[in-house]
Order: structure tokens, then C-alpha cells, then sequence
């Protein structure tokens, strides 16, 4: 379907954006790629007057060495995620997990924040960000603000943001050594969402797991740190123990059912594909 | 992948694979799509559907409708009471229940997706801004969703007046099945589901109708595979006159089956253009498609084959319940019974009963997809042989091996009473085994079961055969089709040497203008680039029966060879009369006529086409110009075959299912161009994946459709499947003067029952001996679960 009319503005600042958004009230949108955005207005579900368009501001495009974590700006787009030299040497699991979003056409349109921002449930991208304790770079009328992603992703399709306010950047902490890396996607076609994923980080040492990062894609409302299974991990130097602490995976979560899953379903995927990911993360 | 690269004789055209003429234009975009037809002062039209499944329309306002930006007018159905908004041609009962769809409904819809007004404006997007404007109340009639339940007293009715849920019952009884019965030791049962699918071509539905102005004539531009057929519909149902409507069929991309029929948006186009005055733009949106496009399947088939101890197959009960859907569209009743004739396959048997019951629903209308009708009963005996393998212990290629038809046997009589002319299952097969490593494959298989892999392997089979080229026309009389089966074509030498080829048959993706082109050719002796293919244009090309159900080439191929031999025959007095000698003297080989025995004496086709034109010498009693006609009803049916494999690995802890390798070797006898054979193979093969895997309509207990989108209902990309290793074998068939069959829906046809029976073959051990298809990782799972637990 088409989309009802809307009014178009394109960023060139962030400021801009921020001014364009509180101009627009309630009924502006930034858009991102549109990747996720568009089809809610083509399918009439969503009718905004107007819509701020991020994907060129210089700032939001880049991609920085800050230290102690890279700055990938909100607007760099998820093929760019999936190739970046910054990306691939500290967040590897980030860059991995990007190649699995979707199609290349929508990974080259598709961007970071706006993944981050729309927090479907069954994004991949947000998982990592949960996974690797990131931390959301926000701008708003009132200047700037960081928000932590277990802090971040509120409910279904919510976030800390506010409705005058843009994502700017996400600080991504660097993982540093001994650390790998595995995400698990389980979907029925190619390009489709996950029914469960599963991302897992691990630092070892000769054989044993010291560390442990694990988190749930479309487990629940949210991005889902599975901590009792990192917990459980600490120690671990067998396939058997890996196969107990992932055996956890699903406690106390409450998947949605859907016609491709049903809850009871994505409990058992969530610990095979725990099993699986960390596995393949330790080589244990 | 493939292993079709031989080439016959060079001279020929025939048998050659040639890059399909028409796909440079395609593929550079130099094509004219429905939608891309832009006409001054065109009206576009928007389409107002019903959110309900059932329900009584109690009011409607349309007052902030009319009143918006654009709007010129929105007419709902008191605007048309009488008009109807689609037909069925093949009532296949005295007693069927028929059903009356409005082309707006009036005071009652009957599922998600029933029209109930329409808009049209100056733009299209404004018109699709009014329809939400459009206030319409409804008091719930109460859905009807599941095919038993509607057969129940006391179920809410689909069509109130009928006083039944019930459309129809057809039985065929063929031999004594209980006798055989009685004979058997072992009988095996099983229902299998052939689940609803929603077709999806590339270019969805979309028509342009417009007064013509220096006649009376109105156009109609469609995104059809039938414009003969809708001509003829159209005027019959509108009470245009027929010699008043021009129907074109520009590119179409796609078909399928869903668009060989006639739409509400196709009646109401037409009718609002002669109305108004102006030309009326429609097309519809995806999400559109999946409400209101035919649906296709949908199928609970009850199961039952009887067999010796041995393997001996002896007879088979089949039972059916066919959903319809809400209104009977153009062979809505008829296409379950397209696979009346085939539920006994390949195989001998000494009986067949078999009943279909067609049930009204309030759901979208159901109508032929790819196969229509032979999918089904495909599915189900190849389905049942590897149960009823199972049940005697027997390998299933053997027991397949001990029943079918053998090459020595031909022509062959089954128990339906079809004449198969010709058939080698020996030959196929036994490529296919070996294209696939089967032996290995099954060591393989075995050393997995041992060692308990989580992952386990199956070996799907499917032997199949098909019936193509619906016809002959009395045949299709005696089974209460309303048309007959014939195809029409004339080949034109213009003045210039070029040929035109007129044919009935109308190609949306098939690539007929290239292998028409290819048997014109090798008859008149012209070459493939001086041939121009026409078609979809009752205005250009009259006479046709259209295209489904493979009969292009089963049929229409037929007439060019007729129409070609009869302008070579025609052609050939003219040349003797320039050669000054008698016809019986002149000799015709790839274009040129030459005296017998003195070669040098000769003129060329072309030649003979110019003189044809200027008419300054003709023989006497010879009319001047150029040209071949026929129109030919054809002998019989054809009958391809294939044996397609599928080595399917089950994830067992997880239920995911993945196709690792698929062999088929297709026999649809002598081929044209054999890339196009390939193409279709390939694209069928990945249809009827998509039905064993991926697809399936889903509706809630409201008669909601849940899998509504591309977002839900689940279609392959290459990204999902492997490369099939595809190879044939070539057994002329015997009722086609040009050896061939025909290969459109073979792919689709064979390869749904392989890939179930190669995932019931990896978990069979575990105790698992069926799936509703799709085999989604969920549906697996947990029959795997069941299975554990005891259950199936
Ligand atoms: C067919 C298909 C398959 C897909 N499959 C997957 C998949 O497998 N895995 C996956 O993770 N994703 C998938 N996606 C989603 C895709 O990755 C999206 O591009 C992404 O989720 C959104 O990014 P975007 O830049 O397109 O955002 P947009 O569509 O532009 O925006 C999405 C939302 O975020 C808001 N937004 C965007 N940018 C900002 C910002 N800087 N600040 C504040 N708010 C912002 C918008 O207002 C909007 O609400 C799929 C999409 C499609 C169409």
C-alpha cells in the first residue's frame, strides 16, 4: 500500500534534527533507513505528519576509536556494521551478528541506531548491544544523555528515548583478549527474523570459561540477558557443564507465541541454541 | 545444474537451447506491465474490503468519502445490485450448489477481503486516502472456518439460501475397491493435509479498461492468462457485446493459476469505463493480494491402499473434503477433480474410489495453482506408497519398482480409465538413483542412525506422472466443462519474407515467443529471428483457448505445426507455377523449393510470399497472400513423468529441516529448447518445496487471515534452496505429432511428496509416520516429541 502524505525534512545536524523533531511534536518521526519505518506507514499502521531524516548527518555516520570503546554513530548502516575495520577487530560479535540481519539490500540501507532504536524484540542487532553492555548516546532539547542498554530497551518496540529526542551513537565497549564470540540465529527463511537467537561472549582460559556474556533475541519484550546461565558458566571446561548452564537459558522468561513458534517452542530453542552458541564461542 | 547441453542436429531449431528471445527486453525493463499503462484522463480505482468474515452490512456512510480531495465517485452495492462480479464455468454436479458473488457486495460479506465499495479518483493514492474514510456497520454472522464444523448441523451458512455448507459430491468408483480389499493383507490409512497456499506472482493483479472512441470498442488491458476466455466472460456477464471488447493481455508477470480467472475488479473496470466514459485504472496492492487473489489446495484427503503381502498394490479409497472458499469462482469445483484420474499415479491396481466433497467456507475463494488438483493426488499416493512401504517392510523404490507400469506396456489403460501413451519410469529412475548416489546415501543414513547424530538423514522419492493439455474438447464436454480444449494458430509470411505467428496461447514468464518461434522455423524454413510471435490480443490473435494446465505446447503446439505445413503446402503450388512444374515435382527443405532432381531450379518462401502479395502470377484458383490456419482439438492428454529425489537432513534437536541435495530427472518427451524445459523444472521444483516446507495459510476461529504477508507466509529464495541436479529422459509421446508433453507444473507436481517422504524417512525410526505440511521446524519438532512420548 502507500503510505498517507507526510511532510520530509533532512537533517544535516544533529541539533537540527533535535529542533526539526521538537517543531513536529508528537507526530514526527526520525527516520533511519526506513527499513523498519516505511513498511509501518505502508501498511497504514502508523500515519506520522512528519518525518526527520538522519541518514546523512555527518556525525551520526561515523564510526571512532574512543579508547576503551568504539563510537559507531546511530546512523552507519548494518552492511557498514558488517565490514568496518574498528568493528571487526574490538566487537567482532557485532559485525558477525550484522550478516545475519535481513538481506544485503536491507543491510545497506538499514542502519545501527535505527535497529537499536525500533527494538523489535526479534532484532539482532540490539541482543549484541545488550550482550556487550553498551551504552546509548542520546542528544534531546536539554543537551545530551547516556543511557545503558539494560536501561535502554523498555518493553515491545520501546526504548528510553523520548519522542524529542535522537540517537546519536552507540558506545560499544571493547572486548579485549581471550575473548570469543558466537551468535545463533534460528529462523525458517534466509532473510527473516529470528525465531531465537542467541549471542554468546566468552573469555577463557586454557580450556576453562572465566567470563561469560549470553543474551536472548526474541525471548521476551526485550533483549534478554540469560544471567543464570552466565553465572553457571564461570568454571566451565566441558561440554557437559556448557550443556547445564545453557540448560537455564529460558528460565524465567515468558516468550510470545507466534505462528512460527509457540512459547513452550522458543524455551527449548533458547537452550540449544545457548548450548550451541557457546560451544562454538570457546571451541569447548 | 544440468546435464542438457547435448544438441541434436544443428540444422534444426527444434531441440536446440536458445536464449529466450523475449528476456533482453524484460530484463532491461522495456516491458509494458498493466500498471504501466498511462492513459490521459484515467480514473483510478481503490477498493474497499471487508475486515469481517462473515457479516450483515447494516448501514454505510459514504458521505466523508465522496466529500474528499480527488474523490469523483464511491459506489457500494446498491449501485450494481444485479451485476455479478465473477462466474463458474464448470458446475461439476447436476446437484452442485452454485453461488452468486457480487461484484459489490450488497448487504452480506462472506470473508476477509469481500468487496464492499469502491473509490475511484483523480489519483490512486487519493482514492486509497477516501476508503478510509467509508463507514460501514456489521452485525457478525458467525465464520465458518473448518471444513467438518461447516459440515455440521447447526453451522453458520455460507450462502444462507442454500440451506447447506455442502457445494458438492463427486464419486468415482473404479473397479470393486472392497473386493480388493478383501484381498489384502495389509491396508494402511492416513489423512493428509494439503494445506491452503496463497499464489504469488512477481507482478501482482492490475487492469486498465478504456473506451476506444472511434468505435464502440472498450479495451481491456489485464494482468490475465485467459483473454479469450475472459472476452467471452466478460460480455456474457456485463451484457457488453463481445465484438465490443477488445481484452489484452500486455507482459504478465506470473500467473500460476491465479490469474486464469475472471475478477470483480475486471467486471466493475469495464462496466465503470463504458459508464464514465474515461479509462479505469486498478491494481493491487500486495497485502490486497493475499486477500483477494483465488487461493489455491486446501485439501483434507483421507487415505487408503490395500496390498498383498508382497507389494502387490491392489487398490486405493481416496476421500476428500475441498475447501472452496465463499463463491465459486471459474473452476473452483472442478480443480480438486483435476486429480480425479491420477490418485492411482504410475502404479497398477485393480480398484479406485474415489468421492470429493466441496465445502463452502468463509474464506478466500479457492481455484487453480500449479498443478491444480494433480499436486494433490500426487502427494497423496506417493505419500501412501512410502507408508505402505514402511508398513510391509520393503524399500520404497522397490515396492515402487514391483507396482508401477513397465516401459513394455505402453500404451497402458488405468484404472481411471486414461490411455498413458508412452512412459519409461525404468529409465528415469534409474538415472535419477545414480545422479543421486542413492546407495550411498543410504549408508549414510544407517551409520547416522546408528551413532544416534542428532542430525539424521531421509530419502524422499517421488515417481510421478501428470496429465497436461486439459483436453480434448469432448472430453471436457462429458465432465460438464463449459469450453472446449482446442488451440488456434495461423502463421503469416508478410511481404517481406518476415513470418507473424498468431497464436491462442497466452505466455506470462513461459517463453513461448522463442519456442514457438523454434517449431516455425524447422517447418517453413525460416530463421528463429525472422519469426514474431503474437499473442494476448483478442484483437490481434482472435481465436485461443489461453494458457494453463500445460497445454501451450500440448495443444497450441499442435496447431502451429498444422498452420506451418498447411503454408509450406500453399506456398509450394505458387512455387511450382513460378518453377513451371507440377507440385508433386517440387521439393521443400529449410525454406527453399526446388525441382526435383534439378536443384539449381528453386525459389525461396520469401520469394514466394512476395509473389503472394503482388498476385501478378498465380495459378489459377490460388488466392493471393500468404498465410497457414488451424485450429486443433487434440488426440488425448499427454502424460510426462520424472523421478525426483531429495536427501533431507532433520536437525532432531531442534526440528529444523534442511533440503541438502534434490535429483529429478523429467521425461516430457521430446523437447524444444531445452533451457526453458530447465527453467520451468526449476522454478516448479522450488513451488513445490515451498508447499513441503515453507507456505501455508493460516486462519484464526474468526475467519481472520493471519499469514497475510510476505512477513508470514513464508516464501523460499535462492538463498534457501540448493542447485537441483536436473537431467531427462526422452519418450516421444505418441498422441502429438511433435513427440511432446509438457513440463509447466511437473516440478510443482513432483517434488511436495519428496520432500516429505525424505523427512519422514530421517525420522521414521523415532517413530514419526506423518507431517502437516509445511514441515516447519515447530511442526517437526514436536512430532518428533509425540513420537517419544509415544504418540503420533
Ligand atoms: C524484510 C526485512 C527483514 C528484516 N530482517 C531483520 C533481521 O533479520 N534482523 C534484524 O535485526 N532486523 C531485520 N530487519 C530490520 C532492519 O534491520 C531495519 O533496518 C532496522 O531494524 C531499522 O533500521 P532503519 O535504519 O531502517 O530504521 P528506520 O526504519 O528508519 O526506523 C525504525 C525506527 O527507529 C526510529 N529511529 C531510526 N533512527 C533513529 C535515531 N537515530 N534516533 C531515534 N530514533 C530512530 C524511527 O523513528 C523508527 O521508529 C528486517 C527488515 C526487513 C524489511
Amino acid at each position: 500500500m502507500i503510505p498517507a502524505s507526510f511532510d520530509y525534512v533532512k537533517a544535516t545536524s544533529v541539533d537540527g534534527a533535535v529542533a526539526a523533531l521538537v517543531k513536529g511534536g508528537e507526530d514526527a518521526k526520525v527516520l533511519g533507513g526506513g527499513q523498519s519505518l516505511l513498511p509501518v506507514l505502508r501498511l497504514r499502521l502508523n500515519a506520522p505528519s512528519v518525518l526527520i531524516d538522519v541518514s546523512e548527518v555527518g556525525e551520526m555516520r561515523s564510526v571512532t576509536d574512543d579508547g576503551d570503546s568504539i563510537l559507531i554513530g546511530a546512523s552507519v548502516t548494518t552492511y557498514e556494521v558488517m565490514h568496518n575495520e574498528l568493528v571487526k577487530e574490538h566487537a567482532g560479535l557485532l559485525s558477525l551478528t550484522a550478516g545475519v540481519v535481513a538481506d544485503p539490500a536491507i543491510r545497506h540501507k538499514g542502519t545501527f541506531g535505527g535497529s537499536v532504536a525500533h527494538a523489535d524484540p526479534a532484532g539482532d542487532l540490539p541482543t549484541v548491544a545488550a550482550a556487550l553492555d553498551c551504552e546509548m548516546v542520546i542528544a534531546g532539547p536539554n543537551g545530551r544523555r547516556t543511557v545503558a542498554a539494560k536501561d535502554f530497551f523498555v518493553d515491545y518496540f520501546t526504548t528510553a528515548l523520548a519522542a524529542d529526542e535522537v540517537l546519536v551513537a552507540v558506545r560499544v565497549p571493547k572486548l579485549g583478549a581471550g575473548w570469543s564470540y558466537n551468535y545463533q540465529k534460528f529462523n525458517r527463511t534466509a532473510q527473516a527474523w529470528a525465531i531465537v537467537g542467541v549471542a554468546a561472549a566468552v573469555k577463557s582460559e586454557n580450556g576453562t570459561i572465566t567470563e561469560a556474556r549470553v543474551a536472548l533475541t526474541n525471548m521476551g519484550a526485550t533483549p534478554i540477558r540469560a544471567t543464570g546461565v552466565e553465572a553457571a558458566l564461570a568454571g566451565a571446561s566441558s561440554s557437559e557443564a556448557i550443556a547445564a548452564a545453557a540448560s537455564k537459558a529460558a528460565d524465567g522468561t515468558s516468550p510470545t507465541s507466534d505462528l512460527h513458534a509457540d512459547g513452550e517452542y522458543r524455551k527449548h530453542l533458547a537452550q540449544v541454541l545457548t548450548r550451541r552458541a557457546v560451544q562454538a564461542a570457546s571451541g569447548i | 545444474m544440468t546435464a542438457t547441453a547435448e544438441t541434436t542436429d544443428t540444422t534444426k531449431a527444434i531441440g536446440r537451447p536458445i536464449r529466450r528471445k523475449e528476456d533482453e527486453r524484460l530484463l532491461h525493463g522495456r516491458t509494458n506491465w498493466t500498471d504501466n499503462i498511462q492513459l490521459p484522463g484515467t480514473i483510478h480505482m481503490a477498493t474497499l474490503r471487508s475486515p469481517m468474515a462473515h457479516a450483515k452490512i447494516t448501514n454505510i456512510d459514504i458521505s466523508a468519502a465522496v466529500a474528499s480531495e480527488g474523490v469523483l465517485h464511491v459506489y457500494i452495492g446498491a449501485d450494481f445490485p444485479d451485476l455479478p462480479g465473477t462466474t463458474c464455468v464448470w458446475p461439476v454436479t447436476d446437484d452442485i450448489v452454485m453461488s452468486h458473488m457480487p461484484a459489490i457486495c450488497t448487504d452480506e460479506v462472506r470473508y476477509v477481503g469481500d468487496v464492499v465499495a469502491i473509490v475511484l479518483a483523480t489519483d490512486q493514492n487519493l482514492a486509497v486516502d477516501a476508503l478510509q474514510l467509508i463507514d460501514i456497520d456489521y452485525e457478525p454472522l458467525g465464520a465458518v472456518v473448518d471444513m467438518e464444523e461447516a459440515l455440521k448441523p447447526g453451522s453458520p451458512l455460507v450462502h444462507e439460501s442454500a440451506g447447506t455448507n455442502l457445494c458438492y459430491t463427486a464419486k468415482m468408483p473404479c473397479g470393486d475397491y472392497e473386493a480388493a480389499k478383501a484381498k489384502a493383507d495389509v491396508v494402511v490409512s492416513r489423512r493428509f493435509i494439503n494445506q491452503r497456499l496463497i499464489p504469488n506472482t512477481m507482478e501482482p493483479r492490475s487492469v486498465v479498461a478504456a473506451p476506444m472512441g472511434m468505435s464502440d470498442e472498450i479495451t481491456i488491458w489485464t494482468s490475465t492468462q485467459i483473454p479469450h476466455v475472459l472476452r467471452v466472460l466478460l460480455a456474457l456477464l456485463t451484457g457488453i457485446p463481445e465484438n465490443h471488447i477488445r481484452v489484452v493481455a500486455p507482459d504478465v508477470g506470473g500467473g500460476f493459476g491465479a490469474k486464469l480467472q475472471i475478477n470483480r475488479e475486471e467486471v466493475l473496470a469495464l462496466v465503470l469505463a463504458k459508464k464514465l466514459g474515461r479509462p479505469i485504472k486498478w491494481t493491487e496492492a500486495r497485502s490486497e493480494h493475499f486477500v483477494s487473489t483465488h487461493h489455491g489446495r486446501d485439501q483434507i484427503q483421507d487415505i487408503e491402499i490395500a496390498a498383498t503381502k508382497d507389494g502387490t498394490v491392489l487398490g486405493m479409497k481416496v476421500d476428500l473434503l475441498a475447501d472452496m472458499g465463499a463463491y465459486l469462482q471459474i473452476i473452483t469445483p472442478g480443480t480438486p477433480l483435476l486429480g480425479m484420474f491420477m490418485y492411482s499415479g504410475i502404479y497398477k491396481m485393480e480398484a479406485l474410489d474415489f468421492t470429493c466433497t466441496g465445502v463452502y467456507t468463509t474464506k478466500t475463494p479457492t481455484d487453480a495453482y500449479r498443478g491444480a488438483g494433480r499436486p494433490e493426488s500426487t502427494y497423496a499416493i506417493e505419500r501412501i506408497m512410502d507408508e505402505l512401504a514402511a508398513e510391509l517392510g520393503m524399500e520404497p523404490m522397490e515396492l515402487r519398482k514391483k507396482n508401477w507400469i513397465k516401459h513394455d506396456e505402453f500404451p497402458y489403460t488405468q484404472i481411471a480409465g486414461l490411455t498413458y501413451d508412452t512412459g519409461n519410469y525404468e529409465a528415469a529412475t534409474e538415472r535419477a538413483m545414480e545422479m543421486f548416489g542413492y546407495e550411498a546415501l543410504r549408508v549414510e543414513q544407517e551409520a547416522r542412525r546408528a551413532a544416534g547424530d542428532p542430525v539424521q538423514l531421509g530419502i524422499g522419492i517421488s515417481t510421478f506422472t501428470e496429465m497436461c493439455g486439459l483436453a480434448p474438447s469432448r472430453t471436457l464436454g462429458a465432465l460438464k466443462y463449459v469450453a472446449g480444449g482446442w488451440e488456434h494458430c495461423t502463421v503469416r509470411a508478410l511481404p517481406t519474407g518476415k513470418i507473424e505467428l498468431i497464436t491462442g496461447t497466452s505466455p506470462h514468464g513461459q517463453g513461448h515467443e522463442t519456442a514457438w518461434s523454434q517449431i516455425a522455423s524447422d517447418i517453413i524454413g525460416v530463421p528463429v529471428e525472422d519469426i514474431e510471435v503474437v499473442h494476448g490480443d483478442t484483437g490481434r490473435s482472435p481465436y485461443g483457448m489461453d494458457t494453463y494446465g500445460s497445454r501451450s505446447l500440448a495443444v497450441g503446439g499442435q496447431a502451429i505445426k498444422l498452420a506451418g505445413e498447411r503454408l509450406v503446402e500453399k506456398a509450394r503450388i505458387i512455387a511450382a507455377h513460378q518453377l513451371e512444374v507440377s507440385p508433386d515435382d517440387v521439393e521443400f527443405s529449410a525454406g527453399t523449393y526446388s525441382v526435383k532432381g534439378d536443384p539449381e531450379k528453386s525459389t525461396t518462401i520469401q520469394a514466394v510470399a512476395f509473389e503472394a502479395f503482388t498476385a501478378h502470377n498465380l495459378p489459377d484458383g490460388v488466392e493471393p497472400t500468404l498465410s497457414g490456419e488451424a485450429t486443433v482439438d487434440p488426440l488425448d492428454f499427454s502424460y510426462p513423468h520424472g523421478t525426483h529425489l531429495a536427501a533431507m537432513e532433520v536437525d532432531t534437536e531442534t526440528g529444523k529441516v534442511t533440503l541438502r541435495k534434490y535429483v529429478c530427472v523429467d521425461d516430457c518427451g521430446v523437447q524444444i529448447n531445452p533451457m526453458i524445459v530447465e527453467g520451468q523444472v526449476h522454478g516448479g521444483v522450488a513451488q513445490g518445496i515451498a508447499q513441503a516446507m515453507y507456505e501455508g495459510a493460516v486462519y484464526d476461529a474468526e475467519g481472520n487471515l493471519l499469514t497475510a504477508s510476505l512477513a508470514e507466509y513464508l516464501l523460499p529464495s535462492a538463498a534457501d534452496l540448493p542447485s537441483f541436479d536436473t537431467d531427462r529422459t526422452v519418450t516421444p509421446s505418441t498422441t502429438h505429432p511433435l513427440g511432446t508433453k509438457g513440463i509447466g507444473e511437473a516440478g510443482a507436481i513432483a517434488s511436495t511428496p519428496a520432500i516429505i517422504n525424505g523427512v519422514i524417512d530421517a525420522i521414521r525410526h523415532l517413530g514419526v509416520n506423518n507431517i502437516d505440511m509445511p514441515a516447519s521446524p515447530m511442526t517437526v519438532w514436536r512430532a518428533i516429541q509425540a513420537a517419544k512420548s509415544g504418540g503420533n
